[in-house]
């Protein structure tokens, strides 16, 4: 049997290790070394798991089968959906939102009114919840020490109130250290994280005991439970209740957003938004892991004789205690301590800040005592009215336990609290994405599901407990009928949960949209709809300074922060924003509409956005801007940022269309170049015949006395040169024509083999003269191409007559061969001549390139054979290239293409 | 005792047809074919003109003007670019090398006898 | 993250995938024991399971 003094000891080691770590991590968080990782993060949403999970799983189990998972599935899936929590995200850190009354308010023109309804639905709705914890500490306590009984407890005071009374100390030294609240509390969310791990370890080994340790694994256990005909229909999933499981993992996925602490875990306490890319598979892995060993647990404790008549709610810690594993089950209370705890902290904390700047707040900046104290500094004021919210809270808390004990109402209070935040959605979610949204609507919206809620949920659970009667559940408010609280119209057949979902978001949404859009928006709320909705597009920018207008003090607004955050808190965020706006002191800071902004922002952090609102509004003059101009500006706004993304599309169009034209001017420049140098080169080559014509008939005409030898010579030079100049000025034109595509074209069948015969036959003469000799290889058989005849002679001719030109005279040597190389016919040219380098085989096919530059006989060419070959069988999809080295001979090569087989 | 000029052209036929031109006028006349041959040329058979082609093998007019200018032992010679490309640019940049005259192909034999006459102080 | 970036489109369409998988009718379907393990029990896992490792694959994957 554990003794008391040893659980005590164990318990208290436990949280002094909660207590070293949260200050481990605040002390990191000063150094500015932050600890708050993406798996601490991820860990500390786990917050989510508190006793109900821990304990009531297990007992949801054995009378609910499979629903239970509905809990886990829904957040599962919520969090998928991370473009809406990186928005909430951004929307509270660009707000400096402290909690999710201020998100609501702050959307909805910084209404004090909607953060106060806010915060007493969350109240009303949550307190029930803490009691819960505290009663599973409470019932795991009677459990441990079964004679002792609560009421006794430890060391003469009862365990229940010394365990709140605890958790209000620690809440008070972690929670309210600064009073910035969206400085975030790094210390309490690492401390959560470890409290994470600590339930999950002993969930687990209590399960891994129950199944392998008492049983022989999974399947022994659910063999046992199927053999029973009154479990079997646990394991399978109910499409009876159809309705039913829809409805919880819409409510559990709205929970995982909306409950206080889970909106403080996620959004206020959020480091870093990539640190949900973890969260988003780490913390429904963490559910998925705590859930694996319920069924065992639920249907080991109902088919135990042993633990018959006991509470299922206690069979984590029941059955290894029956089994006398009293190490695991002192883990297990450990756990379960954990799992409360956790809660309890986060909760309050989000509460207490609620209840501080949404119901404290307004009340004080009404009251006479602020006037009077004029000067004094106030951020220890708030400080304390946060640490007794605190201690009020968890007060509240224990009376509901003391005063529900076994009542239903503290048991089925887990989902009634889902239910009550649950009414958040469509003021939140709306305002996240509707610019129409507005505060009547939202006011209408809550108020109108709050009712449903309160009807259909939280008084039938009183009526259970025997606290009210029951009539208005059993026969209708007033007798009347279809106002029975849990079948509302007649509407049956689900369970009271599903029933109030689907009745109170029917009428909260209703009245939300119904209101919005037959009311219209204030100026400071249009303001905030389109800071809220276009957050994205807003991002880090300055807001809009137009949006406000009027007369501001320095001093008195910086008084105003003094007195709010601490005079050294406040100076040292005065120094930080002139520093942003590039002044050395903040005194020279201009108390104009940005000034005001960021003042206005700072108040909000530590006070929240509607009292801050109220308290700025106290100091500065301002001027109300009407509606019109609000909308009017935000309109400028858009169109501005319309204009401006089309003007930057324009803009891409432009420097698109600048580069085009550029490469086309370049383009054109380079072909007008080209064009210059054609033409500097033909007249080049034009007056080179031209000289010697002209000098040589002139000394012809002036000395008719000239030897009968000498003119002949004369006469022959100007014959060749006249026939040069005239096969230059025809291949000009004819270069011209290919290139301009006015080229005309015969094409038919041509024999190949025939055209290089015919070609060789015709240059005979030359190849004779020079001594050189000239020898084929024709492949029989070769099949007919598609192309110009006459057009193919030339080229042939061409590329003799060039080899002919570079061999030496009497050794030279010229190879003609025509072979069918796959769907080409392969003409090759080859000679032994003085060969090229490698940059003259590009040259050669360069206009009025001539080869052999390098002789100092100089070829009689005209520089254009070449071009004018390549642009022929280029022509009829050939190709014409050059194959040689120096001094290795030259083999100019070209290739038909074979008529397609089909064609 | 008759003046010596040295013809240089990588085209055969405006040689011959030059040489005969300047030796029928009774000037002394060495050829040359390309840049290399006419830098040899000139300090053989030292010249007192040179009739130089712009556009040649191995070396250019251009190039055969330059190295000739900076040459001190070759102060007096004269040099008249021909060339086949007429642009000014061309015109210009023959000057500025130092050549003494342009010449642009194709030329009237008579001017250029005459220019040559007169620039060898001949007329 | 980026805006609208493709790993939030894709892990939301993991949840727009997994809601009807989680939920009747699609959920009435396994019957009966899969490897003597209640049916329901198994896929109500499995799916879950899945959405997890492939919510992890999307969001861990590197160059992102």
């Amino acid at each position: 049997m554990l003794s008391g003094g040893f659980v005590a000891l164990v318990t208290v080691a436990y949280f002094g290790l909660l207590f070293g770590v949260a200050r481990w991590g605040d002390a990191r968080a000063d150094a500015g070394r932050s600890i708050i990782n993406a798996n601490v993060y991820a860990l500390s949403l786990a917050v989510y798991c508190t006793s109900w999970t821990f304990f009531g799983s297990v007992g949801r189990a054995t009378s609910g089968g499979l629903s239970f998972l509905t809990i886990y599935l829904g957040p599962t899936l919520m969090l998928l959906c991370v473009g809406v929590v990186i928005k909430m995200i951004r929307i509270a850190k660009a707000q400096r939102i402290t909690s999710i009354a201020d998100f609501i308010a702050a959307r909805y023109g910084k209404s004090p009114l909607l953060a106060g309804l806010v915060t007493v639905i969350a109240v009303i709705g949550v307190v029930p919840y803490i009691a819960l914890q505290l009663k599973a500490v409470a019932a795991s306590l009677d459990i441990l020490f079964p004679d002792s009984g609560t009421a006794a407890g430890l060391l003469g005071v009862d365990s229940t109130l010394l365990v709140a009374a605890v958790l209000a100390l620690f809440t008070i030294l972690f929670g309210t250290r600064h009073l910035d609240a969206t400085e975030r509390h790094e210390g309490m969310v690492a401390a959560i994280a470890v409290e994470s791990v600590v339930k999950l370890v002993a969930f687990c080994a209590v399960g891994l005991f129950v199944t392998y340790g008492i049983h022989n694994g999974f399947a022994d256990v659910f063999a046992r439970a199927t053999a029973q005909p009154t479990l079997a229909g646990l394991f399978a999933p109910d499409a009876a209740r159809a309705g039913n499981w829809a409805a919880l993992i819409l409510l559990s996925g709205l929970a995982i957003l909306l409950l206080p602490r889970q909106f403080q875990i996620i959004v206020v306490e959020n480091v870093d938004e990539s640190h949900l890319k973890r969260a988003v598979w780490l913390f429904p892995l963490y559910l998925l892991l705590i859930n694996i060993f319920v069924l065992p647990l639920a249907a080991s404790g109902l088919t135990d004789p042993r633990l018959a008549g006991h509470n299922p709610d206690t069979f984590v810690l029941t059955l290894p205690l029956a089994h006398g594993a009293e190490a695991l089950v002192l883990l297990a209370f450990v756990g379960g301590l954990s799992a409360a705890t956790g809660m309890v902290i986060v909760e309050t904390i989000a509460l207490s800040t609620m209840v501080c700047n949404d119901l404290a707040m307004p009340a004080l900046l009404r009251s006479t005592w602020l006037a009077r104290r004029q000067n004094a500094d106030l951020s220890g004021t708030l400080i304390a009215i946060r640490r007794v919210a605190i201690v009020l809270i968890l007060l509240l808390g224990y009376i509901y336990f003391r005063a529900a004990g076994e009542a239903y109402a503290l048991v089925g209070i887990g989902l009634i609290s889902f239910a009550a935040v649950a009414q958040f959605a469509p003021a939140l979610f709306g305002g996240m994405y509707w610019k129409q949204g507005t505060r009547a609507g939202a006011l209408a919206g809550l108020l109108a599901g709050f009712v449903v809620w309160a009807y259909t949920l939280l008084l039938p659970s009183f009526a259970r407990s025997g606290w009210i009667g029951n009539g208005f559940v059993e026969h209708g408010l007033f007798g009347i009928e279809w106002l029975r609280a849990q079948a509302l119209f007649g509407l049956s057949g689900f369970d009271e949960i599903s029933h109030c979902l689907w009745w109170s978001l029917f009428a909260n949404l209703g009245a939300y949209v119904l209101v919005s859009l037959i009311s219209t928006p204030d100026a400071v709320e249009a303001g905030q709809a389109e800071r809220f909705v276009d957050v994205f597009r807003h991002g880090e920018r300055a807001p809009d300074a137009r949006l406000w207008r009027g007369d501001a003090s320095l001093p008195e607004i910086t008084g105003l922060l003094e007195r709010f955050l601490g005079p050294a808190r406040a100076r040292q965020q005065l120094a930080a924003h002139a520093r942003m706006r590039g002044l050395a002191d903040w005194r020279s800071l201009p108390p104009d509409a940005g000034f005001v902004h960021f003042a206005e922002t700072e108040l909000a952090a530590a006070i929240g956005s509607a009292s801050a609102r109220a308290l700025m509004a106290g100091v500065t003059r301002e001027e109300d801007l009407r509606l019109e101009e609000v909308l009017d500006i935000l309109d400028e706004a858009s169109q501005v940022r319309a204009y401006s993304r089309e003007l930057e599309s324009k803009q891409r169009a432009l420097e698109a269309a600048t580069n085009e034209l550029r490469a086309a001017n370049e383009r054109l420049r380079e072909v007008d170049r080209m064009k210059d140098d054609f033409i500097s080169t033909v007249t080049h080559e034009l007056r080179t015949p031209l000289t010697s014509i002209r000098a040589l008939s002139e000394m012809l005409y002036d000395d008719p006395r000239l030897e009968l030898e000498q003119r002949t010579r004369f006469l022959g030079v100007i014959v060749s040169e006249t026939e040069r100049l005239t096969r230059l000025i025809n291949q000009v034109l004819d270069m011209a024509k290919l290139e301009s595509g006015r080229a005309e074209w015969t094409t038919g069948e041509v024999d190949v083999g025939q055209v290089v015969n015919e070609a060789m036959v015709a240059l005979e003469p030359l190849f004779r003269e020079k001594k050189v000799s000239l020898t084929h290889a024709i492949a029989a058989d070769l099949p007919s191409v598609l192309a110009d005849r006459d057009r193919l002679t030339q080229v042939v001719v061409n590329l003799l007559s060039n080899a002919v030109k570079f061999v030496s005279g009497g050794s030279g040597q010229v190879r003609v061969s025509v072979v069918r190389d796959d769907a080409v016919l392969r003409v090759a040219v080859a000679d032994n001549g003085p060969g090229l380098t490698a940059e003259e085989c590009t040259q050669v096919f360069e206009k009025f390139r001539q080869g052999g530059n390098t002789m100092t006989d100089k070829p009689q060419g005209t520089g254009l054979g070449l071009p004018i070959s390549r642009q022929i069988v280029e022509y009829f999809g050939g190709k014409l290239w050059v194959e040689s080295a120096p001094g290795a001979g030259a083999t100019f090569v070209f290739t038909v293409p074979l008529p397609a087989p089909d064609a | 005792m008759s003046k010596k000029i040295l013809i240089v052209d990588d085209e055969p036929n405006i040689v011959m047809s030059l040489e005969f031109l300047m030796k029928k006028e009774g000037f002394e006349v060495a050829t040359a074919t390309d840049g290399e041959q006419a830098l040899a040329q000139v300090a053989a058979f030292s010249p007192d003109l040179l009739l130089l082609d712009v556009m040649m093998p191995k070396k250019s007019g251009f190039e055969v003007c330059e190295a000739l200018r900076a040459d001190p032992a070759q102060g007096g010679l004269l040099i008249v670019m021909l060339t086949a490309k007429g642009r000014e640019t061309e015109v210009a940049k023959g000057l500025a090398i130092g050549a003494d005259a342009y010449v642009t192909k194709p030329f009237s034999t008579k001017d250029l006898v005459a220019r040559v006459r007169q620039m060898l102080g001949l007329a | 993250m980026k805006r609208s970036g493709p790993t939030r489109q894709r892990l939301t369409a993991v949840a727009l995938a997994a809601l009807p998988l989680l939920t009747f009718p699609l959920l009435g379907l396994p019957q009966g024991e899969w490897l003597s393990f209640p049916a329901g029990l198994v896929y109500l896992f499995g799916v879950w399971g899945g959405a997890i490792a492939l919510a992890a694959w999307i969001a861990e994957r590197p160059g992102r």
